[in-house]
């Protein structure tokens, strides 16, 4: 069993979490202004890390927050403490 | 080279087993090469062995940080099949399936492929028309994959629980005839051997650190932990941590990593004659020629390089497995285990050149297995000839410039 700690409902089962994906920088404003690559870039790129990286979470099948949490790729351990949700 | 036969088993038997020559050499690690090919894995191996037999090249260093077959090569379930989507995906794999079919003859190893087909199992009405419209790609491009009756789903699979009045019945099925099974560790080995042949070095425990770039940005070499080693063209064949070694190269693939695990139980009589994948379940089996049940399930929902089961996503597998085969309730599983699976972005895999001149990536690949033929062989071409071959041209890296995705849903593992 895998617990995910929720900022809101604390730890809860996994299965009621949906992991959706790597916490990346926020959208760019002016996307139409942007070069080619560094747009695509945003879309499609992964840092991929083996280790510790900020993800999305979402609470799907519980209060429906979405949150973002450090993980351990390499155990899948959260790191205590690190949950962010937005305000 | 010492060829395996019938007779030199039996000259072998006479002197007690212990006249066999090793299979390749352990030879020391020279300053340079023509090309230097990272990963000794299925593929990697695969194209030293084409790179010689095909164009000629045979100064090539395998460089492999652990053993030889040791990573994915050795943690799939060795389902080899072409039931793919797109045309561009049934041509390359149903390729890799007719070199498959070829290939105990060609490496002079016994790879055990057992062409017993797949059967998918269907039971919700959207997979139904999916795989319809996958036997309708697969007819297109001559690839053998059909929907069947659901009678004929449990006249293939008697054993299969009998699920009609549950909540989600049998409502069809489809085959793939030539699909089939393949021992892993042949395919390696055999590749091995044959390039070792042909004048391959591979060295294994020989990890790479780095990867040397002249001023102008073209590759040099690689950076070992038994010192430098100098080529003008280095390949990156090391699926499940593409992003690390090719960080060293400053390239940034558009590739996540996942865990992927499986299990096998004790032996059993034979029960299972296909191999079942039952996409609506979350399931695949099959038997293997020792007895064991070779099941798997779904990916674990995060990225990962665990490469170890998580119980929470091994009970979700087991539960599908005695949901559809509740003979095998009291079975015991003997050995669980994870690998480090890839997608690209639109779940096609990537074997191309790079920016980086004299780099190639082979990567991408979380169903690589069927593939090791096709994929070593237009790997060795795109690397000989720095152009790609016309199987694996729609699998450049190239097509992310414009984001003209290869979109290639999958079955189980991808679903």
């Amino acid at each position: 069993m895998h617990l995910v700690p929720c900022p809101w409902c604390g730890e809860r089962h996994e299965s009621e979490f949906a992991y959706a994906g790597e916490k990346k920088s926020p959208r760019p404003l002016d996307a139409g202004s942007l070069a080619d690559d560094v747009w695509i870039d945003y879309v499609i790129g992964r840092a991929n890390p083996r280790g510790v990286t900020r993800e999305k979470w979402w609470h799907v099948r519980g209060c429906g927050l979405m949150f973002s949490i450090e993980r351990d790729t390499r155990s899948h351990e959260f790191v205590a403490g690190s949950a962010e949700a937005p305000r | 080279m010492q060829r395996y036969s019938i007779f030199s088993l039996l000259r072998n038997a006479l002197s007690y087993h212990e006249g066999w020559e090793r299979a390749w050499r352990a030879p020391e690690l020279k300053p340079a090469y023509d090309v230097v090919i990272i990963g000794a894995g299925g593929h990697g191996l695969a194209c030293a062995y084409y790179l010689a037999r095909d164009h000629g090249i045979t100064n090539v260093a395998v460089l492999e940080r652990g053993w030889l077959g040791g990573g994915n090569t050795g943690r799939n379930t060795t389902t080899i099949r072409s039931n793919y989507l797109r045309d561009e995906s049934i041509k390359f794999f149903d390729a890799s399936v007719q070199l498959y079919e070829e290939l105990s003859r060609e490496l002079n190893i016994n790879i055990m492929f057992s062409q017993r087909s797949q059967v998918d199992v269907i039971q919700t009405w959207p997979k139904l028309r999916d795989l319809r419209r996958r036997s309708m790609a697969s007819e297109l491009q001559g690839a053998d994959y059909r929907l069947i009756s659901t009678e004929e789903v449990y006249r293939r699979i008697p054993i299969l629980a009998d699920l009609q009045r549950s909540r989600l019945p049998v409502i069809g099925g489809a085959v793939q005839e030539r699909a089939g099974v393949a021992r892993h560790d042949a395919i390696a080995w055999g590749y091995a051997r044959q390039a070792d042949a042909a004048g391959v070095e591979i060295h294994q425990n020989t990890e790479v650190t780095g990867i040397a770039r002249s001023p102008r940005g073209e590759v040099t070499g690689v950076e070992t932990n038994r010192g430098a080693v100098r080529a003008g063209k280095v390949a990156i064949v090391v699926a499940g941590n593409t992003t690390q070694v090719a960080a060293m190269a400053e390239l940034r693939l558009p590739i996540q990593s996942y865990n992927l695990q499986a299990f096998v139980s004790e032996p059993i009589k034979p029960v299972v004659h296909v191999q079942v994948n039952c996409p609506d379940a979350g399931m695949y089996v099959s038997q293997s020629d020792k007895g064991e049940l070779l099941a798997g399930g779904a990916i674990d929902q995060a990225s990962s390089f665990r490469q170890t089961p998580r119980y929470s996503v091994l009970e979700d597998a087991v539960t599908a497995l005695i949901e559809m085969f509740p003979i095998f309730r009291r079975v015991k599983l003997m050995r669980q285990w994870g690998g480090t699976i890839e997608f690209a972005y639109d779940a096609s895999p990537i074997i191309s050149k790079t920016p980086v001149p004299g780099l190639y990536v082979s990567c991408g690949w979380w169903g690589g297995f069927k593939a090791i033929p096709i994929g070593g062989r237009t790997l060795a071409y795109t690397v000989a000839r720095d152009e790609p071959h016309p199987l694996n041209a729609p699998y450049s890296l190239q097509r992310f410039d414009r984001l003209n995705f290869l979109m290639e849903p999958g079955t189980v593992t991808n679903r």
